[in-house]
This record gives structure tokens, sequence and C-alpha cells, in this order.
């Protein structure tokens, strides 16, 4: 059946972006959190999230265009972004907050630099990779509450 | 006050099945940041609490009616069973806020709970030592949600004479003892592994 098949692909995304440490144990929190009065719960909080990461991210990037760089602000946008990163646990994109908030610290700009192109990517990776998830979650949507556990 | 009347009357409304809409615990939780309002938010409705969300410190005093504004009529039928609010906040720190409402007289029985991403132990003391009834490291967790009702609803229960003394705790072998703690795992932060770093 074509349902079930989606169901077991769905089961092995989940399974998979655990595995692959671009999430962890605080988006099972937000699983636990979903119920049939808030059926999409976790998928608005991520959708919450990206609306804060994007604003942070331009944010970052016009303090990153700065001659004398702002450490202070930086990192402080950072921890904000961080925050809000570990609230979804997006296991990898909190790494790499921690790492630019390292460089902040040591007043490192080329390092704040490099640090923030890869917080970039690994952000841009995980949004993908949730965004088919949910689609996916949603073409199996009906079959998934039905076969949960009350 | 709540007497032990009050607590029987709803255990029994809870093993009936019938909502205890006068009886739910109001919690008002204050964090700047969107998700985590949302998700501390549905913490507290699955923990079937009411929740009050603001985003500042400055609209938690407003709510509260300790920002010397207009009258506080509404303040008497305001019930707050516990406050959670971040640390880190523009303007009002959670830090500042506790201290207002442990210093106004409305309020200060109400327990605070202060929510950090961050584990600074100088920031953890200093919180107690103002009157926090803990520190919480976030993410908070539904079992953090839990526990802090258990000791509520405990909390209520008591008659009103019967004074706790503060839980401070600086090291592990040093510790205010009351029945509470004693019940409680330990939940300080300090203490508490994280996977942040």
């Amino acid at each position: 059946m074509e349902r079930s098949h989606l169901h077991r692909q769905l089961v092995l995304a989940r399974q998979t972006l655990f595995d692959q440490g671009y999430l962890d144990e605080q988006f099972i929190q937000l699983e636990e959190l979903q119920d049939d009065a808030n059926p999409n719960f976790v998928e608005e909080v991520v959708t919450l999230h990206y609306r804060d990461s994007a604003r942070l991210i331009y944010n970052i990037e016009q303090a990153l265009e700065k001659t004398a760089l702002d450490f202070n602000k930086l990192d402080s946008y950072m921890h904000q972004f961080k925050g809000s990163s570990s609230s979804i646990g997006a296991k990898k994109v909190k790494a790499e907050c921690t790492l630019f908030r390292e460089y902040c610290r040591a007043g490192n700009g080329e390092g704040c630099m490099r640090s923030f192109q890869q917080l970039k990517k690994e952000y841009a990776t995980l949004k993908r990779k949730l965004e088919a998830y949910f689609q996916l979650a949603r073409q199996v949507g009906p079959i998934d509450t039905a076969s949960r556990p009350k | 006050m709540t007497a032990v009347g009050d607590v029987l009357r709803r255990g029994l409304a809870e093993d009936l099945g019938v909502p205890n809409g006068l009886e739910e615990l109001h919690v008002l939780a204050v964090d700047d940041s969107l998700v985590d309002r949302k998700v501390i938010e549905q913490l507290l409705k699955i923990s079937s609490c009411k929740v009050t969300a603001v985003e500042s410190g400055t609209r938690a005093l407003q709510y509260l009616g300790l920002d010397g504004e207009k009258s506080t009529a509404a303040l008497n039928d305001l019930k707050i069973n516990l406050i959670m609010t971040d640390y880190s906040m523009p303007g009002m720190s959670g830090y500042e806020l506790l201290k207002k409402i442990k210093g106004s007289s409305a309020f200060r029985e109400v327990p605070v709970v202060i929510m950090s991403s961050e584990n600074i132990l100088a920031r953890i003391n200093r919180c107690l030592e103002e009157g926090a009834e803990e520190f919480i490291l976030k993410p908070v967790k539904l079992s953090d949600v839990k526990r802090l009702k258990d000791f509520i609803m405990r909390g209520e229960g008591e008659e009103k004479g019967k004074r706790r003394a503060p839980k401070r705790k600086l090291r592990d072998d040093v510790f205010t003892c009351d029945e509470l703690t004693l019940e409680s795992p330990t939940k300080f932060s300090a203490k508490r592994s994280t996977s942040l770093v």
C-alpha cells in the first residue's frame, strides 16, 4: 500500500535526522507536546524558528559588514539564535552557534565570519531536510494520527 | 486561603474527570523569544495549567499591576500560582523582574522560577538568593513543568502559617533542608548535565 510505504519512509526520514546529528532530544520533546488539539505543533514551532532565524541571520550579516566589529552585539544576536535553535533541537546548528560565540569572545573577526558561513550552510541544510520531512508527514498525516497511541 | 478541603475537592474532581477550571494553576510566563513562549505555553497547557505568556518584564509588571500605572482593581481577582521568567531579556532582565516581584506585597509569595540557557553559577546563586524558587536550564522540558506543578500543588495544600525556608544550594554537600527538598530531586542547573557545549 502506498500509504504504509510513505509511513515507513517518514519513520526512516525522522530517524535519519537523529542518527546524522541534525536533531537532538529537544525535537522529541516538541513531538511529545503535539496532540489532537495541536496537531501541527512541531511544524508551527519550527516555522517560528525560521522566522527568528531569518531576522537574526540578517542582523548578523549586517553587523559583520561593519569595519569595526561589535563583538558584544554579535554575541548577543548569536545568543538569541542559539537559543532558538536549541528550542527546536537543531543540534548541528547549535554547535556552530557555540563556535561563533567563542570567536566573538576571542575578538576573532575572521573566525566569526568563517563560522558564520558554516552556520548558514548547516541551517540551510536543516531547513531543507525539515521541510521535506514535514511535507512527507503531511502526506502520511491521517494514518499517522490513527496509529498513534492515545 | 486554600485548606486541606480544597485539595481534597480538587482531587475528587480530577477523579471524576471533571475539568478543574476553577482550581487550574495559573502560570505567568515571561520570555522575549517567540519560539520559547510558544513552547512553554504548550508545556503548561499539556500539564493542565492556565497560561498567560508575555514578552517582557515590563509587560509582566503591567499584567500584575505592579507598574504603578492605573488602578489595579482587577488585581483582586488575579490569582497567579507561578511565574516563570527567562533570565536574559532586553530591557528588564529576569533577575530584575524577580526583584520587583519579591519586593511587592501582592506577589512576593508567588514562586518565581528563572529559566536560562546559560549555566552560570554566579547567576544561579544570585537568583536563588533573591528568592527565586528554582533555576531551570533551557530548553525547558515536560518533566521540569511536571515537577514544578507538583511542587506548587503541594504548596497550595499547606497551611498558610507554615513558612518554607528558602532553598539555597551552593555546593553539593551544603543545602537548606526542608520537606520539599527532601522529596524532590535536585534540580539546580549547576549539577545538570547539558549538551550545550
